[in-house]
């Protein structure tokens, strides 16, 4: 057995019922009497509700209840309400019909009139910016982050000013800067201007969003899926109206939620109002053409990007604009992020950023796999590819040059960082790809074969801190993590489990990780989403973990005498050094707890612990030594995950396709904690890397609003076919100095460097053409290597 | 419409003893004679029993309500020959074998990803060969054998060596797709036991996953074949 259990390989507890489909998802949850919903969609982008007739419908056979806005509290605008009276894109929820069936609540909604007055709409932001351009929303175009909505029109000079396709610029609703830019520019000897576009994409998860939801003694019993556990909470009760104490949430498997079920989404909460309202159990499934319209989806950009390089490559200014398409409610902050983004990435000495978020009638916005972060890495990284043909300078060379080191700044504030290895994984890439090799056969024939290769990278921010931790060891000594961060799927809730074993030393067979529903006394965690699961609960585990230790060694110094410090730990026991034959076990220490009361088995517990685990420790109190403790560990800074992708492609000019020949992804993840695990992320954030750069995007009508995409084969997913036929993974697997393991998380920057990888492996086949466009599919390849203008403008956006 | 109700070219097994596939997966404690009498039986017993899974409350494509007492739709009573077991059930003509499996038998290891044959999470086997249970009618297979990922293990809880290769690989993530990943590489390695990882990609290329973890289930599914 290893010393430690922190980079090993491991089977976790929850695969065994994956594979054999013992796994309860949503839509498994059955209850006794269980009704089911429907919900009536609206057919138009923006539209008022004028009158609803649904007398026939509830006089039906089989209909227990109609439910709409009016039922409902109502939401502060921008958030997204749970049904609404001003629909604000194609296929929004206005009510929802329970039933016996699904059959018969479809059937009374097609006897429901819904009287509906057509609204001005749009689904192209500069459309809306224009002087007098229509309005997504009746209460203004501009989503204001700490403000709200309000309208923000540009001029007529403002677009007059922007020639050759490139993006208007007017008034941002956010900007800041560093440094002396216009000096930076001044300073370059290659300056790009690019103006481009990144098109909205669905998150599609494979699991369609199920809710089921039944109420017991006062308490609103509610299954869904969601990536996080316990995050989830405050945020469905308030959208229940009850108190978070009387939910009870059960998720004990997600399927696939990539930023769109971190937390609570408002039509989770119609099955709870449709069954405290019929007094029975209720079901909603959400369809997969359902699910392209609530199950949210990656903001698209109209950027446009000036960035300064001097001649050894160096990045001296960066000048960005961004253009949000925002949906029509709150969204997510994607176009700051993405700044961010390329504060870290290239740190470039002087940088100003502008941006705006402008609604539009197309599905609600939120974060997926690195949101604005990715965007900005497959918008930006062809265009250092393009600089460094420019400048004469290798491609991972120019990277490097500019890549951050532990010193690097972040942001608009350039705050400090905790680590980065940028440079490692590249290095570290470059060889395992065999770039110089590679870069020789660039631009080799084959028939109508051309061979191109490509380097990408990206970032996001991969940790937080503050959260509670809480262990159990039982009288039978084994130990019980309670874990309520979630599982969407990256087995990250098991291997930071696996932190409080090795803190107490415990064989991993003699553990039981404690999740998936409020039943099990779960403690207050950050959700599972924005890579930050590794950092932030290795951290909780660690508190918890060191608390139990604490206590293991007062019980024995009480029980055996002599003073807490002259006692350790090992072998699953309590031990006093000088005299290793005094000694407890766990599971008698375990028992001297429950004797003891107060702190060591929960009775008592630390003020600064949050509401919800002080709950939990109280349900758990007397059953054992229970360890509970905040992270309050030092945190400095932003965490950085950093990654790298090398990739090479074989393209045909002929028919626009290309085949995947290689991919390496090579993570900055801090210290390795599970191998197996680390491995699935790089592989699969590739392929949906791939998808979003050559597959994947929102196709909507400019003349009627309706969407084009709302299937897997319209909406493209990368399938088998289009990924290579095997990939390869490494990492730098150095430790970041502020977590107790040395980990931080780094799911998300896995996609966006596959992305520009592959992009940039397209531009290089291509002998340098870059689309300044996402996604890059067949027809324009075809177009370009003809040298045939593209079907599109530049800055048209929901294009099919 | 009429031939499915009437059900004259799909009757079950037994009048078609060399239809391939169906033996292996059947109960072999019910001899042909029995089952025939069993499906005489079917029918008058069922109705009077409760002995079958008569819920009709979740089917998405047809309401119970009006139907229940209806004359003439008696054949929506039928054996499913079901991971190795008669089920009987109350199926209306519409129902998809996805909903029959998921609503009415119990076997939720089945998913829905799409409803509607794009990305084969509901993935079962009729007769060893995979299909989309979502797109398949349930009227269709009677007497043919289905075997879904609850049907895979042995009597002692032993996995088949896919599901093995998937542990050992890490296969799943999410796992929503899973099931129908077995499903089709099980598929696979009975047709072809062992392939290469291009014919492996080729065989599995109508199951979708959305968390991209399609090198890990060929690296699984090689491992099963012994190739890895």
């Amino acid at each position: 057995m290893a010393d430690s259990l922190i980079g090993e390989d491991f089977v976790p507890p929850d695969v065994h019922s994956k594979v054999t489909g013992r796994a309860k998802y949503a839509e498994d949850a059955r209850a006794d009497g269980m009704l089911f919903c429907r919900l009536l969609l609206s057919p138009m982008p923006h539209g008022r509700v004028r009158s609803i007739d649904a007398s026939e419908a509830l006089a039906m056979d089989g209909v227990f209840a109609v439910l709409d806005a009016d039922d409902l509290p109502a939401v502060d605008p921008p958030e997204t309400p749970v049904l609404t009276n001003e629909p604000c894109y194609v296929g929004e929820p206005i009510l929802a019909v329970a039933a016996v069936d699904e059959a018969t609540a479809q059937n009374a909604i097609d006897t429901i009139t819904v009287d509906l007055e057509p609204l001005p709409f749009t689904v192209d932001p500069l459309h809306s910016l224009r002087p007098g351009g229509p309005n997504a929303r009746s209460d203004g175009n501009a989503v204001v982050r700490r403000e709200g909505v309000r309208e923000i029109k540009w001029t007529t000079e403002d677009f007059d000013a922007a020639q050759d396709g490139a993006l208007p610029v007017g008034e941002p609703s956010v900007e800041w800067s560093y440094g002396d830019v216009d000096r930076g520019f001044q300073d370059s000897a290659l300056v790009l201007d690019e103006t481009f576009v990144t098109a909205g994409l669905s998150h599609h998860s494979m699991e369609p969003r199920t809710a089921m939801a039944y109420w017991q003694n006062g308490k609103c019993f509610l299954y869904g899926s969601t990536q996080s556990q316990a995050f989830v909470i405050p945020g469905l009760a308030r959208l229940i109206g009850i108190a978070p104490e009387n939910l009870v949430y059960i998720a004990e498997y997600c399927g696939g939620g990539f930023g769109s079920k971190g937390g609570a989404y408002p039509v989770m909460a119609i099955p709870a109002h449709l069954s405290k309202k019929t007094g029975r159990p209720v079901m909603l499934r959400i369809t997969r053409a359902e699910e392209y319209y609530t199950g949210s989806a990656r903001p698209g950009f109209q950027g446009r990007v000036k960035i300064g390089f001097r001649e050894d490559g160096r990045v001296a200014a960066v000048d960005l604009y961004l253009v949000q398409e925002n949906g029509p409610y709150a969204g997510f902050g994607d176009y700051t992020s993405a700044a961010d983004a390329v504060s870290i990435v290239y740190t470039p000495v002087a940088m100003r950023f502008q941006g705006i978020a402008v609604a539009t009638n197309t599905p609600p916005r939120g974060a997926q796999r690195g949101p604005g972060q990715n965007q900005i890495a497959v918008a930006v990284e062809p265009l250092i590819d393009k600089a460094a043909r420019h400048l004469g300078l290798d491609r991972v060379a120019i990277r490097r040059v500019n890549a951050p080191d532990h010193d690097s700044r972040y942001g608009g504030g350039q705050s400090d960082i905790t680590s980065a290895y940028l440079s490692e994984a590249l290095d570290k890439g470059r060889a395992r790809f065999d770039w110089d090799a590679k870069q020789a056969q660039s631009g080799r024939r084959r028939g109508s074969k051309v061979i191109g290769i490509g380097v990408g990278q990206a970032y996001h921010s991969a940790g937080s801190n503050g959260f509670d931790g809480l262990v159990r060891i039982a009288p039978d000594g084994t130990l019980h993590i309670h874990t309520g961060v979630g599982n969407l799927g990256t087995y990250s809730y098991a291997s930071t489990a696996r932190v409080a074993a090795d803190v107490l030393k415990y064989q991993w067979d003699h553990c039981v990780i404690e999740r998936g529903s409020s039943e099990r006394h779960l403690p207050w965690n950050l959700g599972q989403f924005g890579s930050n699961t590794s950092f932030t609960m290795t951290r909780t585990n660690y508190a918890a973990a060191i608390d139990a230790v604490g206590k293991l060694k007062d019980i024995a110094a009480r029980t055996l005498g002599g003073s807490p410090d002259d006692y350790d730990i090992g072998d699953e026991r309590v031990f006093r050094r000088t005299m290793p034959a005094a000694y407890l076990t766990y599971a008698a220490a375990a028992q001297r707890a429950i004797e003891l009361g107060d702190r060591f088995s929960g009775q008592v517990l630390a003020d600064n612990l949050n509401s919800m685990t002080k709950t939990s420790a109280r349900a758990l109190a007397g059953t054992g030594l229970i360890g509970v403790a905040k992270d309050t560990l030092p945190r400095e800074g932003t965490v950085p995950a950093l990654a790298a992708g090398f990739v090479q492609i074989e393209l045909d000019l002929e028919t626009g396709k290309f085949d995947i020949l290689e991919y390496v992804g090579v993570a900055d993840c801090g210290t390795v904690l599970h191998p197996q695990g680390l491995a699935n992320q790089i592989k699969g954030g590739a392929v949906m890397g791939f998808g979003m750069a050559c597959l994947e995007r929102h196709v909507y009508d400019s003349h009627y609003g309706l969407p084009g995409s709302i299937g897997l084969h319209q909406a493209k997913p990368a399938t088998y076919l289009d990924v290579p036929l095997r990939m390869e993974w490494d990492a730098v697997d150095a430790a970041d100095p502020q977590n107790p393991s040395g980990a931080k998380g780094v799911g998300e920057p896995l996609l966006g460097c596959a992305a520009a990888a592959l992009l940039c492996a397209i531009s290089d086949a291509l002998g340098g053409h870059y689309f300044n466009r996402t996604p890059v599919v067949a027809d324009m390849i075809i177009n370009a290597a003809s040298g045939r203008g593209q079907s599109h403008t530049p800055l048209q956006v929901n294009t099919a | 419409m009429e031939t499915l109700l009437g059900c004259t070219d799909l009757g079950e097994s037994s009048s078609n003893p060399s239809r391939p596939g169906v033996g292996p997966c059947e109960d072999a404690t019910i001899s042909p004679l029995t089952r025939a009498i069993l499906r005489r039986d079917f029918i008058k017993g069922v109705i009077a029993s409760t002995g079958a899974v008569a819920s009709t409350a979740y089917l998405p494509g047809g309401s119970s309500l009006a139907r229940a007492s209806a004359p003439g739709i008696t054949e929506r009573l039928l054996s499913l020959h079901v991971n190795g077991h008669v089920r009987r059930v109350d199926v209306l003509p519409q129902e998809t074998l996805a909903t029959t499996l998921r609503y009415k038998l119990g076997l939720t290891g089945t998913k829905l990803g799409c409803d509607r044959a794009e990305c084969g999470a509901c993935t079962v086997l009729i007769d060893e060969t995979p299909h989309y249970s979502c797109s398949t009618l349930t009227h269709r297979v009677r007497g043919r054998a289905i075997t879904t990922v609850e049907g895979l293990e042995g009597p002692n809880g032993e996995v088949h060596p896919v599901q093995q290769g998937f542990i050992d690989e890490l296969g799943p993530q999410c796992g929503f797709c899973t099931p129908g990943q077995v499903m089709s590489a099980v598929a696979l390695l009975t047709s072809n036991p062992h392939p290469t990882r291009e014919e492996a990609r080729a065989a599995m290329a109508g199951n979708l996953c959305r968390c991209g973890a399609y090198d890990q289930y060929l690296n699984g599914i090689m491992r099963a074949a012994g190739e890895a």
